[in-house]
């Protein structure tokens, strides 16, 4: 097993009053893949939103507690850095409208800064590679990205997430507007990308949870309630609450 | 029982889309009935002259009088410089201020903003005419400004981009607004700073309706003849730069359409369709450079 690579000490967020993450810790181990579930409004999107710092940048949101990257605290440190470390996927695919297959992609780099005109080629490639687009949109990289199917747009914003090389990907129901056959293209793809960076996952699907990922965390209002290996919290939970979920008793 | 109701439903239908095309043809007449006199009084008027030369005195003709025809080359060029300049001055402010409004709504200033800006676009013209030249007459009484500049393209200008600011302002941030929050997102989620996030994407995506709203501002500017009889001089004489006395397509065709004498009237008409063509122009331009490199509509 290797170390801990994000490591969530009592973490707490609100939108104006509505305390929606109550004093949550958790860690999350290098080179795996952990899902979070629960029911909707159980402060799930909320967690991972936190872990980089895009919670706060809606109004009347804020969040305390400690976040460590590697043992660096990402409260203490620049949004804008911790961001490029922390990649996210969001629930619905976000591509940028105006630009290219390629532009989406690069756009990390190119605004950022300091990328030769070759190195950004080359790392384009190999994020449409890892993210299993390469094949589909090799011979259209300068074509609008707004023509590409709803699961080529998650699997673009994929690339784009990967290509500023993120050490952590953080994905907020990545499949939950796909058809299953791309739902599915994303569970391989996640599968093979825990190898590289731990990936933490937000999803409703219990079985996508049981599918791609090593540990499971169980959140009920705002609330840590279990974590445990993905088998182990599906097959034998300690926690009644969890039983319950899994069962399909409430949620 | 069954089919009078239907037939009076499709009655009703027909009745109601008759009345809805009676209002798209009244809608659409005086359009089409300016565009047609314009053109058939107008139309005479363009000759080579008419871009190369100025105004001649006003004549009738009469037995032994031939009037000279002249041109109004230097309204032209005063317009076009007017809205020019009145354009640097009023796209980046009001852009600026639509992101103000857009991106930063949360602050204190924002609000009230908005609303100065909502009554801005409704005061009179003639309003913001006398405004800015009482403030460059103040300039001149302090001592900052020649008083000979007190009247002049400049001042012209700026009077323009007055009118111009709150629309530009109000439509980029519509058009800001219409950016969804997800595209805001996934940029800073890729560690793209707040102000590239917002200079380089959101504004990219707004494109479309930002390019609209400053159109829509500059058409607006270069029919305006109130803001400028105080500021850039009541007058169709010939052009000193910027800093004199600068006349105007609206100035001229004012001056001209009332004025009663053949060969000026003549011009005036011409002017006018001029300035249907320069409008027209610059729409259909734009429209071009919109459509981005995609081939489809940005908006």
């Amino acid at each position: 097993m290797t170390g801990d690579k994000l490591v969530v000490e009592n973490l707490n967020a609100w939108y104006g009053k509505t305390h929606a993450v109550q004093d949550i810790s958790l860690s999350f181990p290098d080179k795996r893949a952990t899902a979070i579930i629960g029911p909707s409004g159980c402060g799930k999107s909320t967690f991972i939103r936190c872990l980089n710092r895009i919670h706060e940048t809606q109004p009347k949101a804020r969040a305390e507690g400690k976040v460590l990257l590697d043992s660096q605290d990402v409260y203490a440190d620049d949004p804008t850095e911790i961001r490029g470390k922390i990649g996210m996927v969001f629930q619905r695919p976000n591509v940028f409208p105006t630009m290219s297959i390629y532009g989406n992609v690069a756009a990390g780099l190119k605004l950022h800064g300091g990328y030769s005109h070759d190195e950004m080629d080359r790392l384009v490639i190999e994020s449409l590679k890892k993210a299993a687009l390469w094949e589909e949109v090799k011979e259209k990289l300068d074509q609008s990205a707004l023509q590409l199917s709803g699961g080529q747009q998650q699997r673009l914003c994929i690339a784009r997430a990967l290509a500023v090389q993120p050490e952590v990907l953080l994905m907020d129901e990545p499949a939950s507007a796909l058809d299953p056959i791309s739902t599915a293209r994303i569970e391989d793809l996640i599968f093979d990308l825990k190898n590289q960076v731990p990936v933490v996952i937000v999803t409703h699907n219990m079985q996508q949870a049981a599918r791609v990922a090593d540990r499971t965390a169980f959140l009920y209002l705002g609330k840590l309630v279990e974590v445990a290996p993905t088998r182990d919290l599906f097959e034998r939970p300690t926690e009644k609450l969890t039983e319950s979920y899994i069962t399909g008793r409430f949620g | 029982m069954r089919p009078p109701k239907r037939l009076r439903r499709r009655v009703k239908s027909a009745a109601l889309l008759a009345l809805c095309a009676v209002a798209v043809l009244i809608t659409l007449l005086p359009l089409a009935s300016i565009l047609f006199e314009c053109l058939v009084n107008g139309a005479g008027a363009i000759t080579p002259a008419f871009f190369l030369k100025n105004p001649p005195a006003p004549c009738n003709p009469a037995p032994g009088v031939t009037c000279p025809v002249g041109g109004i080359q230097d309204a032209i060029v005063g317009t076009l410089l007017l809205v020019v300049v009145a354009s640097l001055i009023a796209l980046p402010i009001g852009i600026l201020a639509g992101i103000y409004l857009s991106e930063f709504q949360d602050r204190p200033l924002a609000r009230p903003a908005r609303f100065l800006a909502d009554v801005m676009t409704g005061i009179p013209s003639i309003v913001i005419g006398v405004f800015v030249f009482g403030i460059f007459l103040f300039f001149a009484q302090e001592g900052w400004i020649s008083s000979f500049s007190i009247v002049s393209g400049f001042t012209g200008a700026v009077a323009l981009a007055v009118i111009m600011i709150p629309v530009v302002a109000r439509t980029c941030e519509e058009a800001l607004r219409l950016v969804p929050t997800s595209i805001r997102e996934a940029s800073l989620a890729l560690g793209i700073p707040r102000h590239r996030t917002i200079l380089r994407i959101v504004l990219s995506a707004a494109r479309g309706g930002v390019i609209t709203g400053a159109l829509l501002a500059v058409a607006r500017a270069g029919g305006e003849t109130a803001p400028l009889l105080l500021t850039a001089g009541f007058t169709t004489g010939a052009i000193t730069g910027l800093s004199g006395w600068t006349p105007s397509l609206p100035v001229l065709i004012y001056q001209f359409s009332a004025g009663g004498y053949a060969n000026t009237t003549q011009l005036a008409w011409g002017a006018a369709l001029m300035l249907v063509l320069i409008m027209l122009l610059i729409s259909v331009g734009a429209r071009l450079a919109l459509r981005n490199r995609f081939g489809g509509r940005t908006a």
